[in-house]
C-alpha cells in the first residue's frame, strides 16, 4: 500500500506560546479556512449571549404581568402600539413583546438542551466506557438496550417518559418539576449514542499497548479508564454533543410544540411557536415567524459547528 | 539491446499539502527492460511506493505529477486522459498490493472478480473467460480450482488469496507488474511461496516487475537489477549482487550495514552457561475458548472450540542474558509474552521469577509488577497520546509509588531521557512530536523507570525501518551491559534474533518446538520446523 | 441459515418480552387504573370490588401473565378517555398511519439512496455542496416547523393542497384508505413530504458517508488497478459495499417513520394512531400508551428481521463460514 508522507514536525522547533500553537492548530486552520463555520460561529455566540443576557438586553419583562397591557396586542413589527410602545419585532396576542420573549425563550430552550445533552452524555459515556471495557456479558446486554434505544424515535421516548412522569408525580408539583422531567426525558432518549461511540472507541483504545502497559504496572482499572482511556475517546464524544445539542433543542421544542413540554409560565421557543400557529393564519405571521427563524438559526449554527468539529477531527474525510 | 517497457524520466510527484509543497518523489529516472525484475528499494517515505502509483496513474489525493515523463514501450502515458488511462490499467500494467485481506472484494466471488477483469479486457464470452480464470489459478498454485473458483475471499488463506491477487494482476497478460509489496503482510513460509510464484509466472509471460519493497532480503531473492531511493531520490542503481556486496554510496553503505542477517555471528556474551535462572518458565498452558453461542450449538450440533494458543511450553531465562522466541504469527509468541507479565492468565502451568509464583498473587504479583517490564511493537500505540512524555515515563514509579515527590519524578525522569539518548527537555513534549524511533526510545524509558530486572520485548523494531532498527537495537544492547538487564526478545525476525539473543526457542502452533543456543539453532537446526523457517526466509546473505 | 434466524427470533422474543414489562408496569402502575375507571365519587365497595374483577389483587406474576396472555390475543384493556376498546381504537386508525408512513419511508428511501450515491461520488461538484448544506439545513428543522411551512405556503397562500385531513377515504371493509380518491392522495402529499424529510436527510448523509468509506478501501483501489471502467467500479462494486452498512441502519430508519408520525400527524392533523397517542399522553390514558409502546416495539422487531434476512442474502461472510480453506 501507498504510504501516505508522514510528515513529523522538526522536534526541535522553537517552543511557542500555548495560545498560538491552539490558534495554529489544523483545527483552528481548517476553521479559518471555511467561512460557513466562521458565520456559523458567530450566530451561535450572538443568540447564546443574548439568551444568556436576556434579563438585561430584553426591552420588557414579557412575564411581568403589571407590564403587559392587551391594548398592546398584536403590533406588527417595527411599530409602534396605540398605546405608544415600541416593538422590534411585533407583539403576541397578550400585548407581549416577541423580542423579548424569544430571549427569555432561547434562554430556556438553551437550559433545557445544555443539562440534557449533559445528561446523555454522563450517562453515554459512563456506560460506554463499562461497555467496551468490561467487555462480555456486560456489553452485550447494555448494547442491545442502546440497540433498542437508538431504534426508537427519541421524540417517542422522551414522550412516554414524560407520560409516566406525569401519571407518578401529583399534580401539584408537575408545573414545579415541568422542566426537570422534560431534561431527564431527553437525555434518556439519546443517550444511546454517546455509548455506542465510546464504547466502540473504548475497545479500539483498551486493546492499545499504552493501556497494557498500565496494567502490567498494576494501575486500578478505573484509573486507567478515566486517565488513559477516556481522554482519547472524547474527540468523537464532543462531535455527537455539539449535534446531539441541536437535536436536543429541536427535540425540546417539539415537545413543547406538542404540549407537553415546558409549563406556559416558562415558555421555550417551541412554545412560542405554537401560540403562533394559531395566528398564522389569521394574518399575525410575526408571532410565529420570529421565533420559528431563532429555532432554526440555532439548530443550524450547532449543527454547522458540529459538522465542521467532525471533519475537522476526521482529517480521513476531507 | 531491446526497448524498455517501462522508461520515467525525471518524475516529480509532489503533495500541496498545509504547510508547504511535500515532494513524495523527486526527479526519478530508470528503465525496466522486457522480462527484468526491479528491486526498488528504500525506507519509510522514500517514495518508492508512490513511483509505482505515478507509474500506473493511482496517485491518492492531493498528489500529483508536477514533471516528468512515463513511457510505456516506447508510448507517452502520464499525460494520457483518464479514461485512456483506465483502459491500460490490468490491460498493460498489472498491479499486486501488499494486504491480500483487503484487495479482494468480501461480497463477490473469486470467480466473478476475475472473469470480469479478464473479459474487461480481453475478447471473450462468460465460458471462455471462466476457463481461462481457472487455468490463472491453477498456475498461481490454487488447488482444485475449478471448484474453488467460487468460493468468496474470505475463504481463503492469506497466503491463498494473495495468489489470486496475482492472478488477477496477470489476467490480461500485461507487460508490467508493479508489485508493491507483495508479501509484507505474510508470514515468512508463505512469502517463499509467493515470491516464487510471481517470479515463475511473471518470466514465462515474459512480464518485467517492478518489486517495491522495503525487505532488502526479499529483492536479494528475487531481483536482478534495483534502486535505492531515499526522501523522494534515487541514491543508487545496479545489479544486486553489485549493490549488497559493494554499495558505493554512504546511505546505501549504512543501510546494508544495518540489516542483520541469519548468517551473522552472534555477539560474544559473557554470561556463564550454568548461571542461575532469574525465570522459569513451567508446562505454560493457555486455552482460548472460541465457542459459538449456546443457541448455536444446540441447533447446529457445534462443539465447543477451544484453541490451544500455547501448549506445555517450558523454557529458563539465565540471568543476565537474552532469550530470543520465534515464530510465525499464530504461533503463541505473543500470548506466552503477556502470560509472562501478567496480562492474560496461564490456564495451566507457572511463571517463576526466582521462585516466586507470578501468577500466585500476594508477593508475587509485587514482585512482578516491580521486576517485570514490557516494550511493545507498535511505538504509536504504546503512548498514551494525550500524555506528555515526562508524564508517561513517570507512571511506573508513580503507579508502584517509587519516588516521593514531583521533584524527584521529574529528576529520574530527566535521567532516563539522558539514558535513551534523548534531551530532557523532551519531557514537556507530547508523543506525536517524535519519530518513530525515538517513540520506541520514551517507550525504553518508561519501560526502565522502576529498574525492573527482567524486561519482555514484543517484536520491539518490527515497526521501525532497518536503518532505525539497529540504533533501537544498539541501545537495548548497551543498556543491557549497564543495568544488567535480563531480556526475553519475541520476534518474527530471525535475523534480529540471532544478532540479539544468547538463547532461542522455536514456536509453532503453541508448541515450542525447538530450543538452545543460538549459534547451535541457527547453524544446526534439528526441527524439521525451523530448518524450513531457515530455509524460507528471504535473507541479505541469500543473494546470487 | 434456520440457526441465524432462529437465535434472531429469540432475540426478538426478549425484546418484545422486555417491552411487554415496561407496558404492563405503565400500564399497572402509572396512575390507579380503578380510579381512572370508575371516577371520583364511586364508593369504596366498588373500587374494592372492581379491583378485584381486573384481578389487580393478584401476585405480579400471574398479572403479568394475564397481561402477556391477553395482549397476544390483541386485547389491552379499555381506553380511560374515551371507554372504548384499545384494540378497535388503534385498529380504526391504523391504516391512516401505515399509509403515509409507506409514502414517506418510499420518497425517503428513492431520494436518500440516489441523493446520497450521488454526493459521494461527486465529491468536489458545485451540486454536491448544495445538497450536502440543505441536509444540514435539513436536520435542522423541526418536523413540526417544516409541515406549517408547507401548509402556509401550498395550503394557505398558493390553495393548491389541503392543510388537513385525510380526504375522502374508501371503505374497503378492513381498511379504509385514501389511496384510491383524488382528495385522498392529494391530502397524503404535504404529510408524507414533512415525515419523509428528516429520514431522507438521515439515510442520504449515512450512504454518502459509508460509500467514501468504501471507495476508500483496498478492493476499490485494486479494482482500479485492474483497469475496470469507473461504472463497474462506482455501481458494481462500491454501492454493493455499500449497502451492506447501510441496510441494517435505513431498515430501522424507515420503521420508525411509523412512530415520527407522531408530530406529522398532529401538525396536518391527520387521524392516525400518532394523534391518538399524543392525546393519550396528555391525559394519561395508560392502556393506549401501553398498547402503542407494545405495537411500535412489534414493528421494530419484524422490521429488524426482515433487515437480518436481507444482510444474509447480501454479505456471503454471513453465509459460509471460512471453514474449507486450504493452505
Amino acid at each position: 500500500m501507498t504510504t501516505q508522507p508522514n510528515l513529523a514536525p522538526p522536534a526541535a522547533a522553537k517552543p511557542r506560546s500555548r495560545l498560538y500553537r491552539m490558534w495554529d492548530s489544523d483545527i483552528f486552520f481548517s476553521f479559518r479556512r471555511s467561512p460557513v463555520t466562521i458565520v456559523a460561529a458567530i450566530v451561535a455566540v450572538l443568540l447564546i449571549g443574548a439568551a444568556l443576557l436576556a434579563p438585561w438586553i430584553a426591552p420588557y419583562n414579557p412575564f411581568d404581568p403589571s407590564s403587559l397591557n392587551l391594548m398592546d396586542g398584536f403590533t406588527p413589527p417595527n411599530s409602534q402600539s396605540m398605546m405608544g410602545n415600541y416593538f422590534l419585532m411585533g407583539s403576541d396576542h397578550q400585548g407581549r413583546d416577541v423580542f423579548s420573549t424569544i430571549l427569555y425563550g432561547s434562554r430556556v430552550s438553551l437550559f433545557v438542551g445544555v443539562l440534557a445533552t449533559a445528561f446523555a452524555m454522563l450517562i453515554g459515556i459512563s456506560l460506554g466506557l463499562t461497555a467496551g471495557y468490561v467487555g462480555g456479558k456486560t456489553d452485550a446486554v447494555i448494547m442491545r438496550v442502546a440497540d433498542i434505544q437508538l431504534s426508537f424515535p427519541a421524540i417517542l421516548i422522551a414522550l412516554l417518559i414524560f407520560g409516566i412522569a406525569r401519571g407518578i408525580i401529583p399534580p401539584s408539583k408537575q408545573e414545579n418539576m415541568a422542566l426537570w422531567v422534560l431534561i431527564i426525558a431527553i437525555g434518556l432518549s439519546n443517550w444511546a449514542q454517546f455509548a455506542r461511540t465510546v464504547r466502540g472507541a473504548t475497545m479500539v483504545e483498551r486493546q492499545k499497548d499504552y493501556v497494557s502497559a498500565a496494567r502490567i504496572m498494576g494501575v486500578h482499572p478505573l484509573f486507567i479508564l478515566v486517565r488513559h482511556v477516556l481522554p482519547n475517546v472524547m474527540a468523537p464524544v464532543l462531535v455527537i454533543a455539539t449535534i446531539g445539542l441541536a437535536l436536543a433543542i429541536i427535540e425540546e421544542a417539539t415537545l413543547s410544540f406538542l404540549g407537553v413540554g415546558v409549563p406556559p409560565t416558562q415558555p421555550s421557543l417551541g412554545t412560542l411557536i405554537r401560540i403562533g400557529q394559531q395566528f398564522l393564519f389569521s394574518g399575525e405571521w410575526w408571532i410565529l415567524f420570529f421565533p420559528a427563524i431563532t429555532l432554526i438559526l440555532l439548530a443550524l449554527a450547532v449543527n454547522l459547528l458540529g459538522d465542521w468539529l467532525r471533519d475537522a477531527l476526521n482529517p480521513r474525510l476531507r | 539491446m531491446s526497448e524498455p517497457i517501462v522508461s520515467v524520466r525525471n518524475l516529480v510527484v509532489e503533495f500541496p499539502l498545509r504547510r508547504g509543497l511535500f515532494t513524495a518523489v523527486n526527479g526519478v529516472s530508470f528503465d525496466i527492460m522486457p522480462g527484468e525484475i526491479l528491486g526498488v528499494v528504500g525506507e519509510s517515505g522514500a517514495g518508492k511506493s508512490m513511483t509505482g502509483s505515478a507509474i500506473i496513474g493511482l496517485i491518492d489525493r492531493p498528489g500529483r505529477i508536477a514533471s516528468g515523463e512515463v513511457y510505456l514501450s516506447g508510448q507517452r502515458i502520464d499525460n494520457l486522459p483518464p479514461d485512456e488511462m483506465a483502459k491500460l490499467r490490468g490491460k498493460r500494467i498489472g498491479m499486486v498490493f501488499q494486504d491480500p485481506l483487503t484487495s479482494l472484494n468480501p461480497l463477490y466471488t473469486i470467480g466473478e472478480q476475475l472473469i470480469e477483469t479478464i473479459r474487461r479486457h480481453l475478447p471473450m464470452n462468460e465460458a471462455q473467460a471462466r476457463q481461462r480464470a481457472i487455468d490463472l489459478l491453477a498456475e498461481a498454485g490454487i488447488p482444485s480450482p475449478e471448484t474453488r473458483i467460487d468460493s468468496y475471499p474470505h475463504q481463503f488463506s492469506g497466503g491463498m488469496r494473495q495468489r489470486v491477487v496475482i492472478a488477477l494482476a496477470l489476467s490480461a497478460e500485461p507487460d508490467l507488474i508493479i508489485a508493491d509489496e507483495p508479501t509484507s503482510a505474510l508470514d515468512v513460509s508463505v512469502q517463499a511461496q509467493i515470491i516464487r510464484v510471481l517470479k515463475q509466472l511473471c518470466e514465462s509471460r515474459g512480464a518485467a516487475v517492478m518489486l517495491v519493497t522495503h525487505d532488502m532480503g526479499v529483492i536479494a531473492e528475487t531481483a536482478t537489477r534495483m534502486i535505492v531511493m531515499n526522501k523522494g531520490k534515487i541514491v543508487e542503481t545496479g545489479s544486486v549482487g553489485d549493490i549488497i556486496k559493494r554499495p558505493q554510496e554512504e546511505y546505501t553503505i549504512n543501510l546494508i550495514n544495518s540489516i542483520p542477517s541469519i548468517k551473522d555471528e552472534t555477539r560474544r556474551h559473557d554470561v556463564p552457561p550454568a548461571a542461575t535462572p532469574l525465570v522459569q518458565v513451567k508446562n505454560l498452558t493457555r486455552d482460548f475458548d472460541l465457542s459459538p453461542g449456546m443457541l448455536d450449538r444446540m441447533l447446529k450440533g457445534s462443539k465447543r472450540t477451544v484453541v490451544k494458543a500455547v501448549q506445555d511450553v517450558s523454557f529458563n531465562i539465565r540471568k543476565g542474558s537474552t532469550y530470543g522466541l520465534v515464530g510465525e504469527s499464530g504461533s503463541g509468541k505473543s500470548t506466552c509474552a503477556r502470560m509472562l507479565v501478567g496480562l492474560i492468565k496461564p490456564t495451566n502451568g507457572q511463571v517463576l521469577l526466582e521462585g516466586d509464583d507470578i501468577w500466585a498473587g500476594g508477593s508475587g504479583t509485587q514482585q512482578r509488577r516491580q521486576r517485570v517490564q514490557m516494550i511493545f511493537q507498535d511505538p504509536y500505540a504504546s503512548l498514551n497520546p494525550r500524555w506528555r512524555v515526562g508524564d508517561i515515563i513517570a507512571e511506573p514509579m508513580r503507579a508502584l509509588k517509587l519516588v516521593a515527590n514531583k521533584r524527584e519524578a521529574e529528576e529520574r525522569v530527566a535521567d532516563l531521557l539522558e539514558k535513551v539518548r534523548l534531551d530532557p527537555i523532551s519531557m514537556r513534549k507530547f508523543p506525536h512530536e517524535f519519530s518513530g524511533g525515538q517513540r520506541q526510545r520514551i517507550a525504553i524509558a518508561r519501560a526502565l523507570s522502576s529498574q525492573p530486572e527482567f524486561i519482555v520485548c514484543d517484536e520491539p523494531t518490527s515497526a521501525l525501518d532497518v536503518s532505525v532498527q539497529a540504533q533501537v537495537l544498539d541501545l537495548m544492547r548497551s543498556l543491557q551491559d549497564e543495568y544488567g538487564l535480563t531480556y526475553l526478545l519475541i520476534s518474527h525476525n530471525l535475523a534480529v534474533v540471532r544478532q540479539m539473543a544468547d538463547d532461542v526457542g522455536v514456536m509453532s502452533k503453541g508448541v515450542l518446538v525447538e530450543q538452545g543456543q543460538v549459534d547451535d539453532i541457527f547453524d544446526n537446526p534439528q526441527a524439521e520446523y525451523t530448518q524450513m523457517l531457515l530455509n524460507a526466509v528471504p535473507d541479505i546473505s541469500k543473494v546470487n | 441459515m434456520l440457526a441465524f434466524i432462529l437465535r434472531r427470533l429469540a432475540q426478538s422474543i426478549v425484546v418484545m418480552g422486555v417491552v411487554a414489562l415496561i407496558s404492563f408496569m405503565l400500564f399497572r402502575y402509572v396512575g390507579d387504573p380503578v380510579a381512572s375507571l370508575l371516577g371520583q365519587d364511586s364508593r369504596l365497595e366498588d373500587f374494592e370490588d372492581l379491583r378485584q374483577r381486573l384481578g389487580l389483587n393478584d401476585p405480579f406474576y400471574v398479572q403479568f401473565g394475564r397481561f402477556v396472555g391477553n395482549a397476544l390475543q390483541g386485547e389491552f384493556g379499555i381506553s380511560y378517555r374515551l371507554q372504548t376498546p384499545v384494540t378497535e381504537l388503534i385498529m380504526s386508525r391504523l391504516p391512516a398511519t401505515i399509509e403515509l408512513a409507506f409514502a414517506s419511508a418510499l420518497i425517503a428511501l428513492v431520494f436518500g439512496l440516489s441523493l446520497g450515491v450521488f454526493t459521494a461520488l461527486k465529491p468536489r461538484s458545485f451540486l454536491t455542496g448544495v445538497v450536502m448544506t440543505l441536509s444540514l439545513v435539513g436536520v435542522s428543522l423541526p418536523t413540526f416547523l417544516i409541515g406549517i411551512g408547507l401548509i402556509y405556503v401550498f395550503a394557505v397562500e398558493l390553495q393548491w393542497l389541503p392543510s388537513f385531513g385525510r380526504g375522502q377515504v374508501v371503505d374497503l371493509g378492513w381498511w379504509k384508505t385514501g389511496l384510491l380518491t383524488e382528495s385522498g392522495l392529494r391530502s397524503l402529499i404535504l404529510p408524507a413530504i414533512t415525515l419523509s424529510l428528516f429520514q431522507l436527510t438521515l439515510i442520504m448523509r449515512l450512504v454518502r458517508a459509508e460509500m467514501l468509506e468504501v471507495l476508500r478501501q483496498d478492493y476499490i483501489k485494486f479494482a482500479r488497478a485492474r483497469g475496470l471502467s469507473n461504472r463497474a467500479i462506482n455501481f458494481g462494486h462500491a454501492l454493493k459495499n455499500t449497502m451492506v452498512p447501510v441496510i441494517t441502519i435505513t431498515g430501522l430508519q424507515l420503521g420508525s417513520v411509523i412512530a415520527f408520525s407522531i408530530v406529522t400527524e398532529t401538525v396536518f392533523q391527520w387521524p392516525g394512531v400518532g394523534s391518538l397517542f399524543i392525546n393519550s399522553v396528555q391525559v394519561v390514558d395508560v392502556p393506549v400508551m401501553a398498547a402503542y409502546l407494545m405495537f411500535i416495539a412489534f414493528v421494530f422487531v419484524v422490521i429488524n428481521l426482515i433487515v437480518d434476512i436481507l444482510y444474509y442474502a447480501v454479505d456471503p461472510r454471513l453465509r459460509i463460514n471460512a471453514s474449507g480453506s486450504g493452505k
